[in-house]
């Protein structure tokens, strides 16, 4: 079982608000889904190399030529809140990264 | 700074610096679409001009890797001496949410970087000396949209910026002083300018540094808590912010207060950091191979190929001014800061000229031209004049064909109109005058027609002596040979005396 105080560190990394039963909830599901990965640890694997894409292609580059962008009436069209030419977002204080 | 100088009671402490900087790549199109990096030429950078679905992070929308930004990375790694990866390069999804991402994950890479294991030899002239540094790495990664805050409650977003290469060059913590960070930033700035990387302008936002800095006692070999400082608009400040942070480490460490692992801002008009936040770890990143491209493998002939493109690096050049060309520690330095300057006198000595004199040229006279127009954006090898005008020239002051005022306005002429020198010369009949019966003639002139202060002068009023010589050149129009002039009328002055 994975600890409450991990769910809710998982949750604020989501910028999700949890409520006490919610949290409870995540707790049970989440501690499942690892149990049932770590089953996976049973398959005997040693002869199989390490695998991060199962795309059988490698080395697939584009050439450094701009083409031209959408509009920016199109950029924006979707956004909830505009600012001028700009999108407007909640200002978070604390800084990125 | 009380960490350098503490003696007595306090402990003596040693400084641990590492830097991570981040650089813009000079592509042409952004890192994973075809959008453009810079506004057309002469056009208003509008915001969110420069976007499509891909950079604005829309669903169902794939990246692409641009060919030219994996090769400036490789070529940075070579400058750098790093081991270029060919086996096996991946992109991963560095995770977090901040309106400055439009994914919510930035591509980037974390397990298996392009290039890594390197070093970079700094000199550090307030030091007397240089030290090397341990590359640790230098990555490939998107840059982030612009995020404005608006101060009202809100901030606005510009995604011109989302998705430009952007390369992430890390250091050991080599470094012992905040004098050393600086240099290293300095070196590593002229380094990626030379290989055409990145613009590398602190400024303008394409060169960003950040210092990790922390303190042991001296003999130690734990380090200490490391505290990351952003917001470093220049050298200067990065100098500054991180001798701020050693005297308040030392500070805090003499009165047995804890230290927090945190991330400070510097804040330039007050001259000290803020705290910003509290560090997460890089697991808080969840990274995670990008499954959306596919494996990246370098071959060994594209690395080669690489190799061999990489130019004469700054400090080799500095070397062989220095040692070959027996330039002035000062003068290697001041032509080879600037890579169209040292070029240009690369070609002013290809074509014959001393390699002294053709240094006292490109750093006297031409920078001065040059500077003059900065504003415009000009550079060395913007200029009209050919190196090869310029050598002319040189070599018709050596041989005493033209005086060195007159070569100066004649450089300042062709500087911008591109005319031969020699042309412009003949032309304006500013060739100088060496013929010693002419000369003579314009002497006698002289004497003859200023008798009071010749008389003055002979009964000991010596300082007249320049006002005759400048009488003389006034005659000739500045073209009389000035050593002529002078035996000649120290002859004349003598023998009536």
């Amino acid at each position: 079982m994975i600890s409450r105080e991990t769910v809710e560190h998982v949750a604020a990394l989501a910028r999700l608000g949890l409520t006490e039963a919610e949290i409870d909830l995540m707790q049970t599901q989440l501690s499942h889904i690892l149990e049932t990965i770590e089953r996976l640890r049973d398959v005997d694997t040693s002869s199989v190399d390490p695998t991060a894409s199962v795309i059988a292609l490698e080395n697939v580059l584009r050439d450094d030529v701009p083409r031209a962008p959408i509009s920016r009436r199109a950029a924006l069209a979707n956004a909830p809140l505009r600012e001028g030419d700009h999108l407007r977002v909640p200002t978070i204080l604390e800084e990125g990264r | 700074m009380a960490a350098m100088t503490a003696t007595g009671a306090r402990t003596q402490y040693e400084t641990i610096i590492g830097i991570e900087v981040h650089a813009q790549l000079r592509t042409a199109s952004k890192m994973f679409c075809a959008c453009p990096t810079a506004p057309p030429p002469d056009a208003a950078d509008e915001p969110n001009t420069r976007v499509c679905p891909i950079c604005m992070g829309m669903p169902g929308t794939l990246p692409t890797i641009n060919r030219r930004a994996v090769e400036l990375v490789m070529l940075t790694g070579l400058a750098l001496d790093c081991r270029v990866e060919t086996a096996a390069v991946r992109f991963e999804r560095k995770n977090y949410f901040y309106p400055d991402l439009p994914k919510g994950y930035q591509i980037s890479q974390y397990a298996l970087p392009l290039t890594s294991n390197g070093s970079l030899e700094v000199p550090v002239p307030t030091e007397g000396g240089s030290v090397r540094i341990g590359i640790t790495r230098a990555h490939l990664e998107e840059d982030t949209a612009r995020l404005s805050h608006a101060g009202r409650g809100f901030s606005v977003v510009d995604f011109n910026r989302a998705g430009i290469p952007l390369m992430e060059i890390v250091t050991e913590p080599d470094l012992r002083s905040p004098a050393q960070a600086r240099a290293y930033g300095e070196t590593l700035r002229d380094i990626l300018r030379y290989i055409g990387a990145s613009n590398a302008d602190m400024e303008a936002g394409s060169m960003r540094i950040e210092g990790n800095v922390s303190l042991r006692p001296m003999g130690d070999d734990r380090f200490g808590t490391k505290v990351e400082v952003k917001n470093l608009n220049s050298f200067r400040s990065l100098e500054r912010a991180m001798e701020y942070e050693v005297a308040r480490h030392a500070e805090a460490l003499e009165r047995g207060e804890p230290l927090r692992q945190e991330t400070r801002g510097w804040d330039e008009g007050a001259g000290r950091t803020i705290v910003q936040r509290s560090k997460e770890e890089a697991n808080d990143y969840r990274y995670f191979p990008e499954p959306d491209l596919p494996p990246l493998r370098p071959s060994q002939a594209w690395v080669a190929d690489l190799r061999a493109q990489l130019p004469e690096l700054p400090a080799a050049r500095r070397e062989r001014y220095e040692t070959e060309l027996g330039l002035s520690a000062y003068d290697a330095g001041v032509l080879t800061a600037d890579v169209a300057l040292a070029a240009y006198y690369d070609a002013v000595v290809e074509a014959g000229a001393a390699p002294k004199t053709a240094a006292n040229w490109v750093t006297g006279e031409f920078s001065r031209l040059l500077n003059q127009r900065a504003a415009d954006g000009l550079r060395a090898d913007g200029v009209a004049l050919a190196p090869g005008g310029l050598a002319e020239l040189i070599a018709a002051v050596e041989s005493g064909s033209v005086s060195g005022t007159n070569a100066k306005a004649v450089l300042g002429r062709t500087f911008a109109s591109g005319e031969s020198p020699l042309a412009v010369i003949e032309a304006e009949g500013l060739g100088q005058v060496s013929d010693a019966g002419l000369i003579g003639r314009e002497v006698e002139a002289v004497l003859a027609e200023f008798t009071s202060q010749v008389a003055e002068y002979r009964s000991g009023k010596t300082q007249l002596y320049g006002f005759l010589v400048g009488q003389v050149m006034k005659r000739t129009a500045g073209r009389a040979d000035a050593r002529l002039v002078n035996d000649e009328l120290r002859r004349r002055l003598d023998e009536g005396a």
